[in-house]
């Protein structure tokens, strides 16, 4: 078991390596080839007081003079150590930019993922128990619409009510504007994560749903489920103890496995609602042509979601029997 | 009177057929049995003839889209879905055909044991599990780790209840290593004479008539006759339908002479006797009307010119 | 179960059975399809200049999604950016078809190497998330629409280029082309000859499932505010413009265009589903 554990981490170590060399190469190579000057975007309105000599200056300080190879060993060399430059916009590090978004991100997207894989995996559970009512057919149909929804137009219209109609809660900011960051209670953290977190998280529902509800049709028409009723096992107890782990493992999986979506639709969310996280950041990134915050971030993305779907696979092996004791045990 | 009396039992499903037209396909048509209680009933018919549909309609476990009419009289109650929750797994019990009617993700042991299921019920389990050479250690395991032997033996230790009156098995045995059909069969056997009645499923005639008191032989969904077992024997000359006969002597040991032609599709609408376009002895009124079943030599039968 | 008593005759009694409403809600979608693309068409420029006396209007008969604070037909714009979500839904959609087709059958016919590089390409894909890929394609291309509608063909093809691998490795084993690399067929006769003509159900239900994601993708994206112009109607630009509105009540400037876009999304979405369906009830994600 243990060794299992030690080999499964080490593919997997090899494989993320592997990919994020090949995720740099080509983001790299794609950002040389834009026809976008990296010396242009980083002096901005500045242009009119820049001559061509500070040009010449600002390209030798970053390096672009150099052939693309040496520029790429370069940035991949300082990247092995923990370097990723610095932000032209923040006018920082970027291993810190990113380090301080992703705490406001982080929360955000955990909150958003909790209550889609909650409320998806619940209201598909019911839906399949009552395959055909008109619940299911309310149930399916909105996650049918909502899975065509833009989410930042959902963003949107909650705004649109709760912040401004019913003024509940704040219009946008990870924090209430204005205010000293030492007198920002916990309370108005929360406050302000509630609206982009609902917003993300209707997302989430959709996919979640949709899977729950077709996998526990067909668990609930399976030979097993037919053989427990035959043993006079029905309703809740039937549910919970011989339909639920089956669609359970998949459900969790799926959600795991959903951590790409989840990223571009925080993307989405903190746009809507100026929310200070690592999907803002990247927006700024590409709009202003911020090229070493916009590469870190797609590494950092990319990390993200192989952490997911590493999680997903892990959490299958350990989960399921099939796969857990597939050596062994069989006698 | 009969503990389990089935009494002109159709069973049609729904099905979407060319296009977006809706039709009804019968599969079982005016199924006529009955099961006393310390008897054995074995229903003996090839793959595809309504054998398992029987079963899930005593256990009121058809699919959704099943429609079914007649009646299932239990204890001479009408069985509906009322008193099925009070029989379902304790008084009438089902020992299910593959290892697919196992949880996958469940363990043996925690499986088996249901609500209804106390003391009594686990200790005789242990017991079985004992007798059919199951270790303890088979509670633990997965149902995939069992082998295809071992989960039918799981699966027959199911109707091992004290309080069962009624046993319904659905091809328990195939898949088992030779001694442990005879260990399993027994076991059925010492059940009726317990007092239970058991509807014992197969398309194995031999081991039907090794234990079984009458067998029921199913052809295209209807029970064309039912004979004392010990009708089946020599050349089949004490049998009564031309079905039975054949089917009897398409046995190895019988002269293995195969029948010609198939069982008729489902979907067929068919006027005469469901057999006549495979029997050898046939006439024009066999094409007409479906035959009436009928008593006879201490048997049933449903053709018009069986003597 | 039911008893039988209730069921009588089914052939007559059940028109309206689940094949039949898939049919009707299919046509519907069309309808609605072509509804906007000539719409769009017949509306020409007029409705998107600029009337400054009309301006800020709530829906009315005469502007029935209200006028924007430059006093644009909002109706006009909502139609004309749906016209533009459409068109570079399709282009993707299309391209990615094509991409992926290509890479599936390139997979599929040269080799263990190919093979493996393209899978490697698929798995880092896909390892990017979406937006993300798009923002970078987007920025790398110099924004504008030229940025999104490249950025929408080129990461929109891995997912089913995936499935049309593995459809292609199933049909490369089937006899009948083993028989033919036998008797001398080249990789590429094959490919073309023996493996495209079965692949193109799959490839007609990829192209209608990819659509709505292209449509919901150059949506966001525009909103992001990534080069368009911003006289550009665009669902997504609409939308972002609408956002400093909202406080002042205007409500109309973001419900009407997210709805029309929603029922684009959502018709296509459908019809793609019908006819997925239809093709292959196994695959039912993508």
């Amino acid at each position: 078991m243990l060794r299992g554990i030690a080999v499964f981490t080490g593919k997997k170590i090899i494989r993320l390596f592997l990919l994020l060399a090949t995720v740099s190469m080509i983001t790299f190579a794609l950002v040389a080839m834009s026809p976008i000057d990296p010396v242009q975007s980083y002096i901005g309105a500045d242009v009119m007081r820049v001559g061509a000599e500070q040009r010449e200056e600002i390209a030798a300080y970053w390096g672009l003079d150099k052939p693309f190879a040496e520029r790429f060993m370069k940035w991949a060399g300082a990247l092995i150590q923990g370097d990723m430059g610095t932000s032209m916009i923040y006018r920082e590090a970027v291993t810190k930019v990113i380090g301080e978004r992703f705490m406001h991100s982080v929360w955000l997207m955990a909150f958003a993922w909790t209550l889609s894989g909650i409320i998806g995996f619940t209201v598909g559970a019911a839906a399949a128990l009552r395959k055909g009512s008109w619940l299911d057919r309310v149930i399916t149909g909105f996650c049918y619409t909502l899975a065509s929804t833009p989410a930042f137009w959902v963003g949107l219209l909650l705004m649109m009510i709760v912040a401004v109609w019913l003024g509940l809660l704040p219009v946008g900011l990870g924090v209430p504007a204005g205010m000293l960051a030492g007198s920002v209670t916990f309370f108005d953290y929360i406050r302000h994560m509630i609206l982009p977190g609902i917003t993300l998280s209707i997302v989430g529902i959709a996919p979640i749903a949709l899977h729950t509800r077709q996998k526990l049709i067909e668990v609930m028409d399976s030979d097993f489920i037919l053989f427990a009723r035959a043993r006079g096992e029905r309703g809740a107890r039937l549910f919970f103890r011989h339909a639920l782990r089956n669609i359970a493992l998949p459900a969790i999986t799926l959600q795991f496995a959903s951590f790409g979506e989840l990223f571009g639709g925080a993307v989405l969310a903190e746009q809507v609602f100026s929310y200070p996280g690592l999907g803002q950041a990247t927006v700024e990134a590409g709009l202003r042509g911020d090229v070493p915050l916009l590469m870190g971030l797609v590494l950092c993305s990319t990390l993200f979601v192989f952490t997911g779907n590493t999680l997903a696979d892990y959490f299958y092996h350990i989960v399921d029997p099939r796969l857990r004791l597939e050596k062994g045990a069989r006698r | 009177m009969a503990l389990l009396e089935v009494t002109q039992l159709s069973i049609s499903f729904l099905q979407y057929t060319k296009g977006s037209r809706q039709q009804t396909v019968t599969v079982m048509e005016n199924l006529d049995l009955a099961v006393n209680e310390g008897e054995i009933v074995a229903v003996v018919g090839a793959s595809g003839s309504g054998k398992s549909l029987l079963a899930h309609a005593i256990m009121g476990i058809l699919p959704a889209n099943a429609v079914y009419s007649g009646s299932i009289r239990y204890g001479g109650e009408l069985l509906d879905e009322h008193l099925l929750r009070q029989y379902r797994g304790n008084e009438i019990a089902l020992v299910p055909q593959s290892v697919t009617y196992l949880n996958p993700l469940m363990r043996v042991g925690s499986q088996l044991q249901t609500k209804l299921d106390g003391k009594a019920q686990a200790s005789e389990r242990k017991g079985l599990f004992k007798r059919l050479g199951l270790g303890e250690h088979v509670n633990r395991l997965f149902p995939f780790q069992l082998s295809g032997g071992m989960a039918r033996k799981v699966l027959v230790s199911t109707a091992a209840h004290s309080r069962s009156r009624l046993i319904i098995a659905d091809e328990p045995t195939p898949g088992m290593h030779p001694a442990d059909v005879a260990e399993a069969l027994s076991h059925f056997k010492q059940l009726a004479e317990e007092g239970c009645a058991v509807l014992f499923i197969t398309h194995d005639i031999e081991a039907a008539i090794q234990i079984a008191n009458r067998v029921a032989v199913i052809y295209a969904g209807a029970v064309v006759e039912v004979a004392p077992a010990s009708d089946f024997q020599g050349e089949g000359e004490q049998l009564r339908h031309p079905y039975s006969k054949a089917l009897w002597q398409a046995l190895p040991g019988n002269g293995f002479i195969p029948i010609a032609g198939s069982q008729p599709s489902k979907s067929m609408d068919l006027q005469g006797c469901l057999f006549a376009d495979r029997c050898m002895s046939a006439v024009d009124s066999c094409m007409s009307k479906q035959p009436e079943p009928r008593q006879l030599r201490g048997g049933t039968v449903r053709c018009l010119h069986a003597t | 179960m039911k008893q039988a008593s209730s069921v009588v005759t089914l052939n007559g009694a059940n028109r309206w059975n689940e094949r039949r409403r898939t049919f009707a809600s299919t046509i519907l979608a069309a309808i609605f399809l072509a509804g906007i693309a000539a719409c769009s068409w017949l509306l020409g420029s007029s409705g998107l200049s600029v009337q400054l006396e009309n301006r800020n209007l709530a829906p009315s008969m005469t502007h029935l999604f209200g006028t924007d604070w430059l006093g644009r037909d909002m109706l006009s714009r909502t139609v004309k950016g749906l016209a533009l979500s459409i068109k570079v839904g399709l282009l993707g959609a299309a391209c990615s078809v094509v991409i992926a087709a290509t890479m599936g059958l390139m997979a599929a016919t040269l080799g263990r190497t190919v093979d493996r590089m393209i899978s490697w390409l698929i798995d880092v894909c896909m390892s990017v998330p979406h937006l993300v890929m798009l923002i970078l394609i987007a920025f790398v291309c110099g924004g504008g629409l030229k940025g999104i509608a490249i950025g929408i063909m080129l990461t929109h093809w891995p997912s089913l280029a995936r499935i049309i691998r593995a459809e292609a490795m199933q049909l490369m084993a089937a006899e009948y082309v083993l028989v033919a690399r036998k008797l001398g067929s080249s990789r590429l006769k094959v490919a073309i000859r023996h493996l495209a003509p079965h692949l193109l159900p799959q490839l007609l239900v990829g192209f209608l499932v990819l659509f709505p994601h292209a449509v919901l993708h150059e949506a966001a994206i525009t909103f992001l505010g990534l080069g368009m112009s911003p006289h550009q109607p665009a669902i997504g630009i609409i939308l972002s413009e609408s956002m400093r509105y909202l406080s002042t009540g205007m409500w109309w400037l973001a419900v009407f265009p997210g709805l029309g876009l929603l029922l684009t999304v959502r018709a296509f979405d459908k019809l793609g589903n019908h006819l997925r369906q239809l093709v292959d009830p196994r695959h039912t994600h993508l």
